[in-house]
């Protein structure tokens, strides 16, 4: 017996709604966050946060203009450390690499993308930390340095590869050697995508906080140069917010929504650099 | 076949070609004559496209594929040389237009520039000039010629590509389908810009439109299934051909 058109029509019916519903669960759980951020982390925040060091335990107040210099400092050495590294791999990966060894490699860094963040702290406090003695900001760049490589290879291989075959065959056919065709045309012609991939890999590594806790460890105060253990905002998030006083809770809270607002600000610039790149042409 | 006059620039002998197990050509034998047109011709899948690609080694940048025999340009093995030195000299237009993401006039120079170009700004000028009148699309870029060459339309992209192959003197041009993502007047602006260039270039062209071989070619050879089966004066080949196989397809029988 065929199932009447009313109950086929309620199952219609059930299915749009259970999974429209979970549809909105899982766009709603990002506006709730952000919503409760905002709300929590807003009114705690004020242009001392940014500009002061935190203050001593017992004093209200204070901020973490250390945090936000010391994140800016693990960040930008991050960056130096994995995206070149991860870049020049996705090129190799993508250009030179025949496809047994690409199927090997792709699947390496799948795995490095997997290693859970606090096993990369450790091993980076085994091998950086504990030969120099102490902990620093040097460190943490190397841990989330170390973290960004696999992202970094992998985009920068994915928006290589979408670059038409047919534009290496035009640059080589006229004579050019295929590394100058890689650099003065397949790289350039997939150079949007690639930043925006480095962007979103910045903004992947920005919140982790386990690598940051063997490695920069966490200060109280400036932290001048590489070479000293540093503040950084995730680490004082999770220091700031299991402290017992009432105060520190709401420098946590203001220090979420900063770091919230950072790494959103880096995807959507990244996004919106990749909705021009398209490679569109009329003919 | 008649003998002909003009002396040969391009030849290939006994050409053999693999793609991985698989045999594409059987022992290409084809004298190309200098500075006239030949068009080869046959159904898809023929093996005239893969033939033409290994004319300037294209056919390197596919893996697993195999070449035996030997293609002389002026009397040398070009398999022996430098395969950048061989790809200045022997130029390609691809079937598909495929302009650099880069603007018109650095499309047009780019040859000059990865070849390491000694002449200055203006010697630069002045060859993107020449090429692109020489392509017969001067007249209508030359007031953009620092925008995106993806503005313009899918014949004047086939032209500008025609136009960047050109800048660097090739001595042999070779077009793979050309006109076949074009509509009539824009295949038509091609044809008339072969001819022109006719007088100082070797050209080689494959198409699927039989009526475009008869129309610009001097001579025509007929694939068929990885075989040359005929070769000869175009007039010969659409009007007299020796084979069964070239009159069925020349007159419309298959393919």
């Amino acid at each position: 017996m065929k199932p009447s058109s009313t109950f086929k029509n309620l199952v219609n019916y059930t299915m749009f709604a259970v999974t429209g519903l979970c549809t909105l669960i899982a766009v709603g759980i990002l506006f709730f966050i952000l919503g409760y951020l905002v709300y929590n982390g807003g009114k705690s925040l004020s242009l001392s946060f940014f500009t002061n060091l935190p203050a001593p335990v017992g004093e209200i107040g204070g901020g973490m203009a250390n945090a936000i210099v010391g994140s800016g400092k693990v960040l930008l050495l991050a960056t130096l450390i994995g995206i070149p590294i991860g870049f020049l791999g996705g090129v190799y990966l993508s250009e030179y690499s025949t496809q047994q060894i690409a199927f090997t490699i792709r699947y390496i860094t799948d795995l490095l993308n997997g290693v859970p963040s606090i096993v990369i702290g450790i091993v980076i406090y085994t091998v950086v930390v504990h030969p120099m003695g102490h902990f620093s900001t040097f460190a943490g760049g190397v841990a989330l340095g170390v973290m960004m490589i696999p992202i970094s290879v992998r985009s920068t291989e994915e928006f290589l590869h979408a670059v038409p075959q047919s534009l290496r065959e035009a640059a080589l056919a006229l004579g050019a050697p295929k590394w100058k065709s890689i650099v003065t045309v397949v790289i350039p012609a997939a150079m949007r995508g690639i930043i925006s991939g480095t962007m979103l890999a910045l903004a992947r590594v920005a919140g982790e906080t386990a690598p940051l806790l063997f490695t920069a460890l966490g200060n109280q105060f400036w932290s001048p140069g590489w070479n000293q253990p540093s503040a950084t905002l995730p680490v004082m998030i999770f220091t700031y917010a299991v402290a017992p006083y009432e105060d520190w809770h709401r420098q946590a809270w203001a220090a979420g929504f900063v770091l919230l607002t950072l790494v959103l600000l880096i995807n959507i610039t990244a996004r919106l650099a990749l909705s021009r790149g398209t490679y569109v042409s009329r003919g | 076949m008649s003998k002909v006059p003009a002396p040969k620039k391009l030849s290939t002998e006994n050409l053999d070609f693999y793609y991985g197990a698989f045999q594409a050509l059987h022992g290409i034998t084809l004298d190309f004559q200098e500075n006239l047109i030949t068009a080869l011709i046959g159904p898809s899948g023929c093996g005239k496209s893969t033939f033409i690609r290994t004319l300037n080694r294209m056919h390197e940048t596919v893996k697993g594929t195999r070449l035996t025999g030997q293609i002389l340009l002026d009397g040398k093995d070009i398999l022996k040389e430098d395969v950048n030195a061989v790809r200045l000299k022997v130029g390609m237009v691809f079937q598909k237009s495929n302009p650099f993401p880069k603007t018109i006039f650095e499309n047009v120079a780019y040859g000059l520039r990865v070849n390491g170009f000694q002449g200055g700004k203006a010697a630069i000028q002045e060859v993107v000039e020449k090429s692109l009148v020489k392509a017969a699309l001067w007249e209508e870029v030359k007031d953009k010629l620092h925008q995106s060459a993806f503005g313009l339309s899918g014949g004047q992209q086939q032209r500008l590509c025609i136009a960047r192959a050109l800048a660097v003197e090739p001595e042999v041009l070779l077009l793979d389908e050309p006109c076949s993502a074009l509509d009539p007047i824009a295949t038509a602006k091609i044809e008339d810009l072969l001819f022109a260039l006719k007088s100082e270039t070797t050209i080689v062209i494959v198409t699927h439109n039989m009526q475009q071989a008869a129309r610009v070619s001097d001579f025509t050879g007929f694939f068929l299934l990885g075989m040359m089966i005929e070769f000869n004066t175009t007039n010969t080949i659409f009007q007299n051909p020796t084979k069964k196989e070239t009159e069925d397809y020349v007159t419309g029988r298959f393919g």
